[in-house]
């Protein structure tokens, strides 16, 4: 989020330092009007709500003794049978129930929208005789959807922890590997799969971003970036595309679990993070071709 | 969608210019896209193709310096990519690790820990393993799958096995690494999981019947390495040829290849992607099982194998009285072209479609996976891998081998 600024100082330099500031008045009322959306905070009630549903439904169906039983299908199965252990377990596993829907979806909405939205509402010109410049406010856009990634995330992680430590009891923390570490430990590293979550998301935002300018509809820029991530997703479990699956931007998304590990496996997540950065630089500047470009009509 | 049209709207109006310089802001993209896929494309081919200058060194140099390679402490990571063409009996573990040993975990019985169980998944599909040794007391291997892992950790006389995706562990105590064959939860040795062991069961077939020659050099997880390849010089065998990277400095393996005969991608690809061969820490190999997880040990666990006896009736009969029975099994041929031939006992071969052994949906399966083949033996089933064949025929002897099928069925016919 902080990438608008730091590409700003470096372009524009010390003597422009007021438009500097400009662009930060920009991005934050940016934030302001989509932090205050009702579609926003309804999107966020619902990403909140996933973690407490999960945790009630394991509570409920352990409440007689049993285990959870073996799982596998849905994400993180060997997260859920740790959540009645303890409860940090349920961040893990309500990331991992999120990341694959639920989290792009909002991320795909709030992208869609940021763009093609202004068009549709016939701010986009407005916002354009300010003396912005395209290629700014292109960069305030994502990154407040880059901002809206990371809230979107800790709003999981956090809602998920609450209900966590109120359902099950909380303590030492078991890795994957079988390894132990001391809860304060496990919080770190919640925290740090909350931001690589969080990182998964900049390419879905950078192509939300891009389907954006390409249209003035809000709502077919929306459902555009959501169909784009349903297709990637089915595309992803089909065996015969083995040699396409490594350039697709959710292929690695399940990475953080390696977070999890003892040591940490980080050849999965360096590729999910180059991965995220190549769409990012993609259709970024492609965003970016186009926004320039384009005439504005509204 | 209703996609803007902007360049017509303009350059239409007189403003070539303009219109040009649009176009020209695509370039940014297409450039960005375009040196992704170009790094993406040829890193790996710059990595591969820069082979380091090595001194020259004879194949049976490097042979000994394997074997003088002394290497008792290293870690890092082996990414093992297993393609036998075993045929796909829906669901058989592939790469999702875990998934195996969760499906049983439930069940009381056995421990979906169990070594034996969970390395035979290695034999397809591709994993990454993490392995660390410090000399012959203590060795660990992980096998990371999808937000799992499985663990087995050698330290001193004990040996733990632990399943994430199961939470469940399996432990054995009085190992000892000489091996004696009580069943005490020793390691699997007929599943070698690091480059070294492979490379030392291709190095034991090494005779007059192999070409063993070195072919130039490789980097291999960052180290110069050289190349020995070994060839069968005989006709008839399923395999390739065997390539070993062999590091430079230590003597030690790090990567093994096995090509088939056939051609194709490698039946197996075992190899560091990265090593480090200092002291791993001591406590990689100190376990202890996790809160809650479900720890058999390995007596308990030959004991609730017989008391299940019922359950698992197929395969104790066959452990301890069909292999009595084997014994009357002889090798036809010698090197890669060996063969095994073994009387099945009963002297009967699979159940034919009109014997009525066999549901006729079993029956179909299993007709299935073989290849109907006669001869001047009779007539019998082939049963094919990518690396290994055998031939199952009507009166209940079997021909195995890495060889190809026609050699099966000329075996079959010359002992006949």
């Amino acid at each position: 989020m902080s990438r608008a600024e730091v590409v700003d100082v470096s372009r524009a330099g010390a003597p422009r330092e007021p438009r500097w500031i400009w662009t930060l008045g920009l991005f934050r009322s940016e934030l302001a009007i989509t932090f205050r959306r009702w579609r926003t905070i309804a999107l966020l009630g619902v990403l909140a709500a996933v973690p407490v549903l999960v945790g009630v439904a394991v509570r409920i169906e352990t409440s007689d003794g049993s285990t959870v039983g073996g799982g596998g299908e849905g994400g993180g199965p060997a997260f859920i049978a740790q959540v009645t252990n303890n409860g940090l377990f349920l961040v893990f596993t309500a990331l991992a129930a999120t990341l694959p829907f639920f989290l792009p979806m909002a991320i795909g909405v709030v992208a869609g929208d940021a763009i093609a939205g202004e068009a549709n509402a016939g701010t986009l010109r407005y916002l354009l005789v300010a003396p912005a410049g395209r290629t700014r406010l292109l960069l305030v856009k994502y990154a407040t959807t880059l901002t809206f990634c990371l809230v979107a995330t800790l709003v999981v992680a956090v809602s998920a922890l609450a209900t966590g430590a109120l359902l099950f009891p909380l303590g030492e923390v078991t890795t994957i590997s079988g390894t132990r570490m001391g809860f304060g430990e496990g919080l770190v590293r919640a925290l740090l799969i909350a931001l690589v979550v969080a990182a998964s998301l900049i390419g879905v935002a950078a192509l939300g971003l891009f389907v954006s300018t390409l249209t003035s509809s809000g709502i077919a820029a929306m459902a555009t970036t959501v169909g784009l991530l349903i297709t990637v997703q089915i595309l992803d479990q089909i065996p015969q595309l083995d040699a396409l699956h490594p350039y697709f931007f959710s292929h690695y998304w399940l990475s953080f679990a390696d977070l999890m590990r003892e040591p940490v496996y980080w050849d999965d997540l360096i590729k999910n993070f180059q991965i995220q950065g190549l769409y990012a630089a993609v259709f970024g500047s492609a965003a970016w071709a186009r926004f320039g470009a384009k005439d504005i009509m509204a | 969608m209703a996609p803007y049209e902007p360049e017509q709207d303009t350059s239409e109006a007189g403003e070539p210019r303009t219109g040009r310089r649009k176009a020209a802001r695509y370039v940014v993209p297409v450039a960005v896209a375009g040196v992704a896929a170009a790094t993406i494309g040829l890193v790996p081919a710059l990595a591969t193709s820069g082979d380091p200058d090595l001194p020259k060194v004879t194949a049976q140099e490097l042979v000994e310096k394997i074997a003088a390679s002394d290497t008792q402490q290293l870690s890092g990571n082996v990414k093992i990519s297993t393609d036998l063409g075993l045929p796909s009996l829906g669901g058989v573990p592939g790469g999702l690790g875990g998934g195996g040993g969760a499906d049983r975990g439930g069940d009381g019985e056995g421990s979906a820990a169990d070594p034996k169980d969970k390395l035979m998944e290695l034999a397809s599909g591709t994993h990454t393993l993490r392995v660390a040794a410090d000399g012959p007391d203590k060795q660990k291997v992980s096998v990371l799958g999808d937000a799992s892992e499985y663990s087995l950790i050698h330290n001193g006389d004990e040996v733990w096995a632990y399943d994430s995706a199961s939470n469940e562990a399996y432990h054995a105590k009085g190992f000892q690494v000489s091996g004696d064959e009580s069943g005490k939860g020793e390691v699997p040795e007929d599943l070698p999981a690091t480059p070294k062991e492979f490379a030392e069961q291709a190095l034991k077939a090494v005779d007059d019947t192999t070409s063993v020659k070195v072919d130039g050099t490789a980097q291999v997880a960052g180290r110069d390495a050289y190349r020995l390849v070994i060839e069968p010089k005989q006709t008839g065998s399923t395999v390739g040829r065997i390539t070993v990277a062999v590091d430079a400095k230590t003597g030690t393996p790090l990567k093994f290849t096995l090509t088939p005969a056939a051609g194709g991608a490698a039946v197996i690809d075992a190899g560091f992607t990265k090593v480090d061969f200092g002291k791993p820490s001591a406590d990689t190999f100190d376990f202890a099982p996790p809160k809650g997880a479900k720890v058999t040990e390995a007596d308990e666990h030959a004991k609730g194998e017989r008391d299940t006896e019922d359950r698992n009736k197929g395969g104790k009969e066959f452990k301890e009285e069909d292999l009595n029975g084997l014994d009357d099994w002889k090798v036809i041929g010698k090197g890669w072209s060996s063969i095994a031939e073994l009387k099945l006992p009963g002297g009967k071969g699979l159940p034919t479609s009109g014997s009525g052994d066999v549901p006729p949906d079993a029956q179909k399966l299993l007709d299935s996976l073989g290849d109907q083949v006669s001869g001047k033996f009779g007539s019998g089933t082939v049963f094919s891998t990518r690396l290994v064949n055998a031939l199952i025929t009507d009166d209940g002897t079997v021909y195995a081998g890495a060889v190809t099928k026609d050699a099966l069925v000329k075996a079959a016919n010359a002992a006949h």
